[in-house]
């Protein structure tokens, strides 16, 4: 492992992302990537009493079903690396604290499933064979306590977005025939002053073509390098101020450019305004479709930049601005 | 040009990039509906007096049902369909009120009913009651000072 550039680092031994799982909600079956997840709910609390405890569930499920469908063993898990929206992470603790797996749980709002898997590679760089990394979030739980009850009879602006229901999960080996991590570019935070809490694609996007643009400097490649460039949820409206951005500094990422908030819902007939969001949108969405898109060989090299808004709902109330963040990963078979 | 460059020419760039709210729809749709709301109010207002109860008592009656319609409506998962397409139209009358206190009682029943519903129940409407009580305050003092 080296660093190279300002801010990437480049593997030695490329760890590979070896097997993928994902659990969605309701809304996300009916959208247009339901086929690629490995199972879909019918009901937002999935048995539970309340839906902190169904996002546990939901995360909790995933996981084994990772760890079900890769055949490898608990006792051969080195660690588990995940986070999610709700407060001091308890969805993912809660969910896992029967795993008997050591547990780092990390922060980074909707970039978090990126986050941890650049940490599960640069362990399994150094020390581990086999790594988790799971995160989630809960359209409901979510809701509750970022804005508003959801039976509270309020209109919502054509840039909010949808928090996805679901947790996706991924397992690093040390191991493997592909698809590898080759690169991570951790990005920095990135603040261009946008205070509205209903336009978090705006607040994003700057942060995103950061990251972007210094994978590119640090590394010498350009966008045509890539198979698709996919970010985490930016949804439509960030997607486009992406392009604009990017487009700006000389690179047109257009044509395989795609971001996995607008991918997961169809926004005709879903009524989810400006796309999916959330810590489980990213996740989801790579573990059930780029994952499956890259071991059946119709990709072969991704850069997968998961987005996070790092604000809550005391610093909006304070008339604070969104810090945004992103964080890269480079795919390849 | 980057868009990026300054935080002003940012934040102009992403109002000119961001849809805005359908106002001319919204504001007809609050229109209608919420004339439509008052109207079903003043039919049972007419109702109960024609039915031998004084005005007051009358209205005690409207309110009592526009809100318990509302607080069921909520409690049925339809209300924040309703009010989706009505916005301020079923948002201004009773029938707004009785929802901003049902939805948070049912949300934060997880919590208890003493942490939960009992505490957080107001969550949404107790700014409407403080703000009663500054409307009040400064009429009192309109009023008897000129």
């Amino acid at each position: 492992m080296q660093k190279i550039g300002k801010q990437t680092i480049k593997f030695d031994a490329p760890p590979t992302v070896s097997e993928c799982a994902s659990i969605v909600g309701p809304k996300e079956a009916d959208g247009p990537l339901c086929k690629y997840f490995d199972q879909t709910l019918e009901d937002e609390f999935w048995g539970e009493k309340s839906w902190e405890k169904a996002e546990s569930k939901i995360i909790k499920e995933t996981v084994s079903t990772l760890i079900g469908k890769s055949g490898v063993s608990t006792a051969d898990v080195d660690m588990v690396i995940a986070g999610d929206l709700l407060n001091q992470c308890i969805s993912s603790s809660f969910g896992l604290r029967d795993s008997n797996i050591p547990f780092l749980g990390v922060f980074g709002a909707c970039s978090t499933f990126v986050e941890s898997m650049s940490i599960s590679a640069i362990c399994v760089e150094g020390f581990a064979k086999n790594v988790i990394c799971a995160t989630s979030s809960h359209f409901c739980s979510a809701e509750k306590q970022f804005r508003f009850p959801l039976e509270l009879g309020n209109q919502r602006p054509p840039t909010a977005q949808w928090t996805v229901t679901g947790s996706g999960a991924a397992l690093i080996s040390k191991s493997g025939n592909g698809p590898f991590i080759t690169h991570i570019t951790p990005g920095k935070i990135v603040d261009m002053g946008i205070k509205d809490a209903n336009s978090m694609g705006a607040a994003m996007a700057p942060a995103f073509c950061d990251t972007l643009l210094t994978h590119f400097q640090d590394t010498g490649r350009n966008p045509s390098y890539y198979d698709a460039i996919i970010s985490g949820d930016l949804g439509h409206i960030g997607k486009e101020i992406s392009i604009d951005i990017m487009k700006s500094h000389g690179y047109n990422i257009k044509s395989n450019y795609n971001d996995c908030g607008v991918m997961i819902f169809d926004k005709a007939s879903q009524d989810t305004h400006s796309g999916g969001s959330g810590c489980a949108c990213c996740a989801t969405v790579f573990s059930g479709y780029w994952f499956k898109q890259l071991q059946n060989k119709k990709v072969k090299k991704i850069l997968l930049i998961a987005t996070g808004a790092l604000m809550n709902s005391t610093s909006s109330q304070q008339g604070e601005s969104i810090p945004g963040i992103a964080h890269a990963i480079s795919i390849e078979i | 040009m980057d868009p990026t460059q300054t935080k002003q020419g940012y934040q102009d760039y992403v109002d000119k990039k961001s849809p805005n709210s359908p106002i001319a729809k919204n504001l007809f749709n609050a229109f209608w509906t919420g004339g439509l709301i008052c109207s079903i109010g003043q039919i049972i207002l007419n109702i109960c007096k024609e039915r031998g109860f004084d005005i007051t008592t009358s209205g005690t009656i409207v309110s009592i049902i526009l809100i318990g319609l509302s607080a069921f409506l909520t409690g049925l998962n339809i209300f924040n369909k309703i009010g989706k397409f009505c916005g301020a139209g079923s948002l201004i009358p009773i029938t707004g009120f009785a929802n901003s206190i049902v939805s948070p009682a049912m949300e934060y029943k997880s919590e208890g009913y003493v942490m939960g519903v009992g505490a957080k129940m107001f969550t949404v409407a107790r700014t409407c009651f403080s703000f009663w009580y500054f409307k009040c305050y400064y009429c009192w003092n309109y009023i008897f000072n000129f």
